[in-house]
């Protein structure tokens, strides 16, 4: 990737977690952890690879994006804000019963959002029906999904990595935000779904292993991913829960947390410093 | 001639099945939910899942998010009661247009026994925000529901039954959504019944005719939303009633019936249903005779709810 858009990507990214920040902080509750893990993910894709026209949110030849990790909403409405999907001023309302941000995504809700998710496990299987539609459609549009590494444990996301595979859905491409970590702890610890990568080559995937905040590995992984015929792709990206904010890095506590007015400026600066050092 | 509403219902989807909307998903019991029927006339639309009725679910809505009409079949007891809470997030919540149409519902699944017996579908499905809950009487009635879901942009959750069943209509009946149907008209009781107890009160009716007493007999073909209006009429015009449905008292028609009476017009109501316990193996008519699903049965609760009403 050339060096200009990759810095543009960064800043992009960093505009991104800021959303996030502000939308969780404003709602005193919400999900900073898992959100600020996969903001290069996003980024990357809404910035440089999808297909998508905030004008016609709805139009059918779209790329489709599903959050499966659907409690990672900050991060989605904080990428369809920048985007121009929605005013950003509208994530000071997160979570907040005159607002139209659900604490979940809502497909009904927000134009932009493609799926309706928050129960884990049901996203990725959402997303094998759009990508089975574009095959049978003869359409040229991609399916894009994020998933929770915790979220590995709901079973139903085996039955949806049966399917896919079986199906040959290779305009299917699915991220693993591996941060490592959820609510009660270690994904080790309380229910390891490891070896991951082994998993879901068992099961018909192909699989790309990634630094999940290098944006020129993210970016490549996509390419590689669009050239990848008979198969869908799972991009196991190695993530940092609370990427980009100092105590919230690696720190299972933030999963499901939010600032107070202190921890909130900290944040903020911090990426503001972050922005600074880029130079664009 | 006798005709399980699952047959009627594979039937109709192959009959209108051209409608390239229309995308048939299954859980590996596609012989058995008639969904093969199906498959066999448009296999490119057909899709199996395996025996993975979660994803089948999940998927059926991002299938309908690409402006598609979904059925999704399995046994009702897989469909309804094991992938409740996919129906309730990924098809009600966000309102997609997907119909759960879920074959041998009830007891009189027979020989497979308990697990395989749906006797809560209804309760669980009433309950969901969103979600119109059906369950015709014959096979006319079906393949006319199955036409109407079609035409609804919505979710719906089409309950049926593995055995065959007597034609309650001719063919001159028009299905009318969320329309209660009188089908015998009478002053002393009314029955209520739903399903194959429409059968068994049309039965009932005979037996009453013959010592007297004159019942009125309604189909409620739409469980949810219901028809308030012909319950309230039934009630200020008869006096009692008496429902009859082959699903747990709990929470099914027979809820759905007092909910209303209790709110609008408060008479005596009994239910007939499966009495809060578990089904068993058995053949089917031995089951509906064993939990108390007969016609002889609703001829005793309309003879004792009738000795309740207000003087």
């Amino acid at each position: 990737m050339e060096q200009e858009l990759l810095l543009k990507l960064k800043r992009k990214a960093a505009d991104v977690r800021k959303g996030i920040i502000e939308a969780v902080f404003s709602a005193g509750s919400g999900h900073p952890g898992g959100s600020l893990s996969c903001a290069d993910i996003l980024t990357v894709l809404y910035f440089k690879h999808m297909n998508v026209n905030p004008s016609k949110p709805k139009d059918p030849d779209r790329d489709r994006f599903v959050l499966s990790k659907g409690h990672a909403a900050p991060v989605l409405y904080s990428v369809l804000a920048e985007k121009g999907y929605i005013p950003k001023e509208d994530l000071f309302t997160f979570r907040q019963a005159d607002s139209y941000l659900e604490g979940h995504p809502s497909l009904k809700d927000v134009p932009g959002v493609d799926m309706t998710t928050g129960s884990l496990g049901q996203g990725i299987c959402a997303a094998c029906g759009m990508a089975q539609m574009g095959k049978l459609d003869k359409k040229d549009y991609r399916v894009y999904a994020v998933l929770g590494d915790g979220e590995l444990q709901e079973g139903q996301v085996w039955e949806a990595m049966m399917y896919a595979a079986h199906y040959k859905l290779d305009n299917l491409t699915a991220f693993l935000d591996h941060n490592g970590l959820q609510i009660d702890g270690d994904i080790k610890e309380v229910m390891s779904p490891e070896p991951v990568v082994a998993k879901f080559e068992a099961f018909g995937w192909s699989v790309i292993l990634i630094d999940g905040h290098d944006m020129d590995q993210i970016d490549k992984a996509i390419k590689k991913a669009k050239r990848t015929k008979g198969k869908p792709t799972m991009i196991v990206a190695e993530t940092i829960k609370g990427k980009g904010v100092s105590y919230m890095e690696n720190k299972y506590e933030w999963h499901g947390k939010a600032p107070n007015q202190e921890q909130r400026d900290i944040a903020i600066a911090e990426l503001d410093a972050y922005i600074e050092s880029l130079g664009v | 001639m006798k005709k399980a509403t699952r047959a009627a219902y594979g039937e109709a989807l192959a009959e209108y099945g051209s409608d390239e909307r229309i995308i048939v998903l299954d859980a590996d019991l596609s012989k058995s939910t008639m969904t093969a029927k199906f498959k066999e006339v448009y296999p490119e639309r057909f899709f199996n899942t395996g025996i993975a009725e979660a994803n089948m679910i999940s998927s059926a809505a991002g299938i309908a998010t690409c402006g598609k009409i979904v059925f999704a079949s399995s046994f009702a007891i897989f469909a309804a009661v094991r992938a409740a809470e996919q129906i309730r997030n990924s098809v009600c919540y966000p309102r997609l247009n997907v119909k759960i149409a879920a074959t041998h519902a009830g007891i009189s699944v027979g020989e497979d026994g308990a697990t395989h017996q749906a006797i809560e579908d209804i309760a669980v499905m009433r309950a969901l925000p969103n979600l119109t809950v059906i369950q015709p009487c014959d096979g006319r009635e079906t393949k006319q529901a199955v036409k109407a879901i079609i035409d609804y942009d919505g979710p719906v959750y089409l309950r049926l039954g593995r055995l065959p069943v007597e034609d309650i209509y001719d063919n001159s009946y028009e299905f009318t959504w969320g329309k209660g149907v009188q089908l015998k008209d009478g002053c002393d009781v009314t029955i209520i019944a739903t399903g194959l107890m429409v059968g068994s009160a049309l039965e009932a009716y005979e037996i009453l005719k013959a010592q007297g007493i004159l019942a009125r007999v309604i189909n409620i073909h739409t469980i949810k939303p219901i028809d308030r209006e012909i319950i309230i009429k039934a009630a200020k015009e008869t006096g009692a009633i008496v429902t009859a449905e082959e699903h747990t008292i709990i929470g099914g028609l027979g809820s759905a019936v007092c909910e209303v009476l209790s709110e609008e017009y408060p008479v005596p109501v009994k239910r007939i249903g499966i009495e809060d316990k578990f089904g068993k193996s058995g053949k089917p008519n031995e089951l509906l005779k064993l939990y108390g699903l007969t016609p002889e049965d609703i001829v005793i609760k309309a003879k004792n709810v009738m000795t309740l009403k207000r003087k």
